[in-house]
């Protein structure tokens, strides 16, 4: 049975694999923009004034982030769950027509689903919940395609031969029915052209008002983020760490503790991003508790990864996959510890409103999300395409380019946010406030500068990934027998 | 008991809902109708002011501006008295932000004037030196639109109950209307009274001679937001 040569079949991997390079490149690209035009407030009319409405940094700043939460980041973790689900499943899409339809029905309604969202937020259709944005008749395309995504894991599990769930599956199945509950959950609205038989088709109104809001939204806001952004990279990351180094993972305990644990914990955890608000003092009390929790759970699978490299630490050095993957784990550390130390309330009372947050985001998003997902597609698409990596040098040069601008995108945020916060509380030796809010903006300039800088190194370095995988498609073919463990790749 | 679970999807996945479901009944239930109820002198958002505030929320201005003001000494001497839950009642959704690029807007109808905003939108730089903030000059030619203004006010008076021409009370005893024509016509009319007021105190030759032939810029119906935020 172990032996018996299963023909996989990668259609519906390539594809998200595709658009993950796609909604990456615009997601990033954006984000330089967006960096450019906190830095020199004149970017905002660069394609003139009449341009200026759609591409102003309010417009798009919800298009950045959707664009590489729900745009990059879902491609990868799509692409990642039609080739690891076949894989620890031991069944094949080729064997099953329905499951196949499924699959590519999932992908095209999730590809319209994008660009209409891109589309409409240019426009100013926007609920401006963060994460949350699209007005209702998007949300239903969203929940059209995540039913989908159900379909095809419920689908691929229920024929599956290997009858324990690998753990990928165990995460894969946690995100879509968490993100499923919140998303529904958060975008209940009244459609107001129904009530009322005027305006706009596309409005509608929240069924939660101030506070409930507030509380529904950072619910959703915050789990949004541990769902997709934490949850299912997880996931991949225990199956291509140790299929690409060949160590079996250090412990199966700790994999089943830390995922346990982070579904308890986490959801808890969205009361930090409401403290000092009008919501309870005891939630805001359970979001910094649980928050600080938090790191265990985190910690116990980032660790998990690192440890399996145990004896193997060599390969570091010489597999540039590897090396994304142990980068990737080490800032998963670095953002997990970080923002429980945000959650603080003494330290959140500085830290909120100000760039730290920005910050903390993007050396989770840059540096954990950004190079596991790179890390995944490098390791799947020798395999898909049955070709090796174009070039090994490019791997590295990109690499460093990245880690670099993660590096100057998180210190500058850094230093913004804590003289933001300091300065909005500075008083002078009379009591009074010692700056007014246009010091603390002049005073981030260079920060900006250098977060742009940050931006621009990552950007470039998406650029020579995109290349490098687009190249592999015409590299030198491989046997399948050079693919059972590190990917094979030219110098 | 993991084991067992490994090999049963069906039972694991209800397993994972259970666990991940209960943290946000715990939170959000028990105080859902209570932080619901207004502050005295809260009022609900003319028809103007809503479709003010659906050009602040279409325009993403809640990415640079909050709408929270903390219990510190700082942000009170900033910006006015600390945030209380009563009086986000009538916000759907709320704005409170994450973010400050920008200053807090929670009360700027107190401290800024209809001819500072007009001057603001126009070149933020012009009026605060240093400013990054980009300028939102179409925001004087592109019309508002109220009818879907008029369509948020009227549902939420229907389903959530809102009580638009009904008696307020006042912290000072007395009692006061917000008015909400019965048709969307008659919102039109209502919203287009409230502009004529806000165009008064604007310079903008444009924007006058719009809400005079009828029409409501987009900047008129945001003014007519930003001085109600107090």
């Amino acid at each position: 049975m172990e032996n018996r040569p299963l023909e996989y079949d990668y259609t519906v991997a390539k594809m998200f694999l595709f658009t993950t390079m796609l909604f990456g490149f615009i997601g990033m690209l954006l984000g330089v923009v967006l960096a450019l035009q906190m830095a020199w407030p004149e970017f905002n009319t660069i394609l003139g004034d009449t341009m200026a409405e759609y591409i102003n940094f309010s417009r798009i700043r919800p298009i950045h982030t959707s664009g590489v939460i729900f745009g990059f980041t879902l491609s990868g973790i799509f692409a990642g769950w039609y080739y690891i689900g076949q894989r620890v499943l031991k069944v094949s899409m080729a064997e099953s027509k329905f499951l196949m339809i499924v699959g590519k029905l999932h992908f095209w309604i999730y590809f319209l689903a994008i660009l209409l969202a891109v589309v409409s937020l240019f426009a100013g259709y926007s609920q401006s919940n963060e994460y949350s944005e699209l007005e209702w008749p998007l949300d239903i395309v969203v929940v059209v395609f995540w039913v989908l995504w159900g379909l095809s894991i419920a689908g691929l599990v229920g024929i599956r031969r290997e009858k324990a769930l690998y753990i990928s599956i165990w995460y894969f199945m946690a995100a879509f029915l968490a993100v499923a509950m919140l998303f529904i959950m958060n975008n209940i609205v009244i459609p107001t052209y129904f009530v009322s038989g005027a305006g706009s088709i596309m409005h509608g109104v929240s069924a939660y008002a101030g506070t409930n809001g507030a509380m529904v939204q950072w619910w959703f806001g915050h789990n949004a983020v541990g769902f997709v952004l934490t949850v299912p990279l997880v996931g991949m990351i225990y199956y291509f760490l140790p299929k690409e180094s060949g160590q079996a993972i250090y412990s199966y305990k700790l994999s089943l503790l830390s995922f346990w644990a982070l579904m308890f914990v986490y959801v808890w955890a969205g009361g930090h991003h409401l403290l000092y608000s009008t919501v309870p003092d005891w939630m805001q009390t359970m979001g910094s508790i649980f928050s600080v929790i938090l790191i265990l759970p985190s910690w116990g699978s980032a660790i998990n990864m690192l440890l399996t490299m145990k004896g193997e630490w060599k390969q570091v050095a010489s597999n540039p996959v590897i090396k994304f993957m142990v980068l990737s784990s080490t800032f998963y550390m670095f953002a997990t510890i970080e923002g429980p130390i945000q959650a603080i309330k003494s330290v959140n009372a500085i830290a909120h409103f100000t760039e730290w947050i920005v910050g903390h985001v993007h050396d989770g998003a840059l540096g954990w999300v950004g190079f596991i997902i790179m890390a995944a597609l490098y390791h799947m698409a020798p395999r898909i395409f049955k070709r090796e990596i174009y070039s090994k040098a490019l791997m590295n040069t990109q690499f460093w380019m990245q880690t670099l601008g993660v590096i100057l995108y998180f210190t500058s945020m850094w230093i913004a946010g804590i003289t933001q916060g300091m300065m909005w509380r500075a008083a002078d030796e009379f009591g009074n406030l010692a700056y007014s809010f246009i010091d603390s903006v002049d005073a981030l300039h260079v920060y900006y500068i250098i977060r742009a800088v940050g931006g621009i190194l990552y950007l470039a370095g998406f650029i020579i990934f995109i290349y490098n995988i687009i190249k592999t498609m015409s590299a030198r073919p491989v046997e399948e027998r050079d693919l059972q463990n590190a990917t094979p790749m030219a110098a | 008991m993991f084991h067992w679970l490994e090999k049963r999807p069906f039972f694991f996945g209800v397993g994972i809902f259970i666990v991940i479901s209960f943290a946000g009944l715990v939170m959000i239930v028990p105080h859902f109708v209570e932080q619901a109820r207004p502050v005295v002198g809260t009022k609900p958002y003319t028809t103007l002011e809503l479709t003010g505030r659906q050009l602040y929320i279409s325009n993403n201005c809640v990415a640079c501006h909050s709408q929270l003001i903390r219990p510190f000494k700082n942000e009170t001497d900033r910006y006015g008295s600390y945030s209380l839950s009563g009086e986000y009642a009538y916000d759907r959704p709320f704005l409170w932000g994450s973010k400050r690029t920008g200053p807090d807007l929670m009360r700027v109808g107190n401290y800024r004037t209809t001819d500072w905003h007009e001057n603001h939108m126009m070149d933020p730089a012009a009026v605060v030196p240093g400013s990054i903030m980009p300028a939102y000059p179409w925001m004087f030619t592109n019309t508002a639109d109220v009818d879907t203004g008029w369509a948020e006010a009227e549902t939420v008076r229907v389903v959530f109950n809102v009580p638009y021409n009904k008696d307020i009370p006042l912290m000072d005893g007395s009692v006061v209307q917000v008015p909400l024509a019965s048709t969307v016509e008659g919102g039109r009319a209502e919203a287009l009274i409230e502009a004529q007021a806000v165009a008064a105190e604007m310079k903008n030759q444009d924007v006058k001679d719009a809400v005079a032939a009828g029409k409501i810029p987009e900047i008129v119906a945001l003014i007519a937001y930003l001085n109600a935020l107090k």
